[in-house]
């Protein structure tokens, strides 16, 4: 087991596509790891440049102490789990579980007592003498997930595993993976573009966007606090409304006159954009205490939340959380009230977060 | 989209009689289509029975007028001749036959061997003007064999390959690794290059990975481009008449070719001849048809 160290990582394809710009990460080990980020910002030649599969431009990686920029990906002593599961279609599933060991030349009882384990780890027993068509995407997946145990690598790697899953199994596979992790201990980098899946799952999160990373931190801070407009807006369904405002007497005030506590340490003299999750609002009866006017838009039923979209300070597009059981009207005049804590707040010219 | 071999064949006899094209006509419509079809086969496949005919009659039926049909008397002599000399031992033809083998099996393999890993890298890896590249090695097929045969003749003079199986060889699969690469490029770009990756990051080497995971699900494709390589060098004459001359070099067609000429044409061993010369492709190519099927819808890999 490892730690993985990502320096600079910059990598250019051949044909001048700039995949990944600038990367630093520093995973921990035994830590789950994932990298989140829109199609086409790079986690995917991230990953592969780990690995070995893809050599970087410039920029070092380091696993455990060993620099491995020059080491093929047989000697980095990591298994990887693809999106297409990359199962051996001739091989029955034990076969395909003993082909990594093979290679090793492991003994024969070795290779047997690993495969066995497992499978059992994965509850593959009665896919064993199977091959690969008849088994259920899910079923592929989960001996593609053993087939990455059984070498006992020092960190596994996933590239969107679960992408071809339909969305229970997903759910039921994610917890395995979680639950799996940590009973191994095994470092894991986990890819995915998927934000439910990042937060279940990570331990710490990197949002990458355009070959650069935006933030890393815990699925927590992610959430409560995005580093910068791009986390903002990525984060969260529906995400944060992000409310232009004022400083002015002490306080936030947006052009509708939503007043909000504005945190410490403010810059003056700079056009601030208040980040406002939907939970942090509430839609209220008209001229309702410390509401301000506005008016709704749709609502969309979600089952066990509405989401309301009110027109708000020149908006139509702000976004409440609300409980199922307080309904309004489309086109009804409402109350809007601020109910959270301080917002994030962001500078518009840098988009960074500033306070 | 990839499909498999099964689906590929599978879903051909079930005719949809729902669809619109069907629905009018129908049964006349179908007679029609059989008329069609055994006129087009009867047109088609009369020479080859006629060659069939021919070279199991006796000269004397050959010749008749009006043409024997059926009742002529069957003989073996002119398949005997083919193998065996006048005299005694290897006919000329024979000997031929042999050649031919060897050079259309040698050319396809070296063919083959030289084409498959090229495709492979043109399809896995990055490289510069990868599809100029591939343009050049097609354009070198644009010229009809014909055209590049005197310069070729002169330098093969000087290298001295002239008359020799040899320059044969090299010939013909200098004109099949450019269709073996075309072909390839096409299985391989098929086969998810995941697999590779899984088995380099398994311990084995780039190349182990191609050998041990690659090359098998390629097998249907190799097939299929292999066969279509041997049929072009089986079937191959400008070269063959053009660079040999001597017995023990010459391939079969040319050497077919060569019995006719001369005051008297013994069409009963020409035939004979054709008839043993077309049936190793036929052999052959049906042997690995479920593989051509493959070939023709590329890919038995399902993603
Ligand atoms: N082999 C390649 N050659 C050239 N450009 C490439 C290559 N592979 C990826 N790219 C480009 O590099 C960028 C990053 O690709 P990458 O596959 O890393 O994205 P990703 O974050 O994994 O996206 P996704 O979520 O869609 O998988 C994209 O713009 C892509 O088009
Ligand atoms: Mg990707």
């Amino acid at each position: 087991m490892a730690g993985i160290e990502v320096t600079a990582l910059h990598k250019r394809y051949p044909d001048g596509t700039v995949a990944v710009d600038h990367v630093d990460l520093s995973i921990r080990d035994g830590e789950l790891f994932v990298m989140l980020g829109p199609s086409g910002c790079g986690k995917t030649t991230t990953l592969r440049a780990v690995a070995g599969l893809e050599r970087q431009t410039t920029g070092d990686i380091r696993i455990g102490d060993t620099l491995v920029n020059d080491l093929p990906p047989a000697e980095r002593d990591i298994a990887m789990v693809f999106q297409f599961y990359a199962l051996y279609p001739h091989l029955r599933t034990r076969d395909n579980l003993a082909f990594p060991l093979r290679a090793e030349g492991l003994p024969k009882a070795e290779v047997r007592a690993r495969v066995d384990e497992a499978a059992r780890l994965m509850r593959l027993g009665p896919l064993l003498d199977r091959r690969p068509r008849r088994l259920s995407g899910g079923e592929q997946q989960r001996v593609a997930l053993a087939r990455a145990l059984v070498r006992r690598p020092r960190a596994f790697l996933m590239d969107e595993p679960l992408t071809n899953l339909d969305a229970e199994l997903r759910a039921d596979m994610r917890t395995e993976i979680k639950h799996l992790q940590g009973e191994l201990g095994t470092t894991m980098v986990y890819v995915t573009h998927d934000q439910v899946e990042a937060m279940s799952l990570g331990h710490r999160i990197a949002i990458l966007n355009k070959g650069r990373v935006e933030q890393i931190g815990t699925p927590l801070e992610v959430y409560d606090r995005p580093a910068s407009l791009f986390c903002a807006a990525f984060i969260g369904s529906p995400p944060m409304n992000l409310i232009e405002v004022e400083v002015a007497d002490g306080k936030l005030r947006g052009q509708g006159g939503l007043v909000l506590t504005p945190p410490p340490g403010l810059p003056r003299d700079r056009r601030l954009v208040a980040g406002v999750r939907p939970e942090a609002l509430e839609v209220t009866e008209p001229r309702a205490e410390r509401s301000v006017p506005a008016r709704v838009v749709s609502a969309e039923w979600l089952g066990d939340e509405i989401i309301y979209v009110v027109d708000h300070g020149g908006r139509r597009d702000v976004r409440v959380r609300m409980p199922p059981t307080v309904r309004f009207a489309a086109d009804a005049p409402v109350g809007l009230r601020h109910t959270g804590g301080t917002p994030a707040v962001y500078d518009v010219n840098t988009e960074e977060l500033v306070a | 989209m990839a499909v498999s071999v099964d689906e590929a064949v599978s879903t051909r006899p079930a005719r949809d009689r729902g669809s619109p094209a069907r629905r009018f006509g129908g049964r006349g419509r179908s007679a029609l289509e059989v008329t069609l079809l055994t006129v087009l086969a009867a047109v088609m496949l009369f020479p080859v029975l006629w060659m069939i005919e021919t070279s199991i009659k006796e000269n004397r039926d050959v010749y008749a007028i009006p043409a024997k049909f059926f009742d002529f008397k069957v003989t073996m002599d002119h398949y005997k001749d083919v193998f065996v000399a006048s005299g005694s031992g290897r006919s000329t033809l024979s000997a031929a036959f042999l050649n031919s083998v060897v050079v259309a099996g040698a050319s396809t393999a070296l063919a083959t061997v030289l084409g498959v890993p090229a495709a492979w890298a043109y399809s896995r890896f990055a490289m510069k003007a990868k599809k100029d590249q591939l343009f050049f090695i097609l354009s070198t097929r644009f010229m009809p064999p014909v055209v590049v045969v005197i310069p070729i003749f002169l330098m093969y003079r000087q290298v001295g390959l002239i008359d020799s199986k040899l320059g044969l060889i090299l010939i013909y699969a200098a004109f099949n690794v450019p269709f073996t690469i075309w072909m390839m490029k096409g299985f391989v770009d098929e086969v998810p290059a995941e697999y590779e990756d899984a088995a380099m990051l398994d311990g084995y080497t780039r190349l182990q990975a191609f050998w041990r995971y690659t090359l098998p699900l390629l097998l249907p494709g190799i097939a299929a481009t292999a066969v279509f390589a041997l049929i072009f060098s089986w079937n191959e004459f400008v070269f063959a008449i053009f660079l040999t001359s001597s017995d023990s070099v010459r391939t079969a067609p040319p050497a077919i070719a060569g019995l006719i000429g001369g005051t008297t044409v013994d069409w009963g061993l020409v035939a004979a001849a054709s008839v043993v010369f077309a049936l190793p492709v036929l052999v052959f190519a049906y042997l690995v048809r479920k593989h051509l099927v493959a070939g023709v819808t590329l890919g038995a890999v399902r993603r």
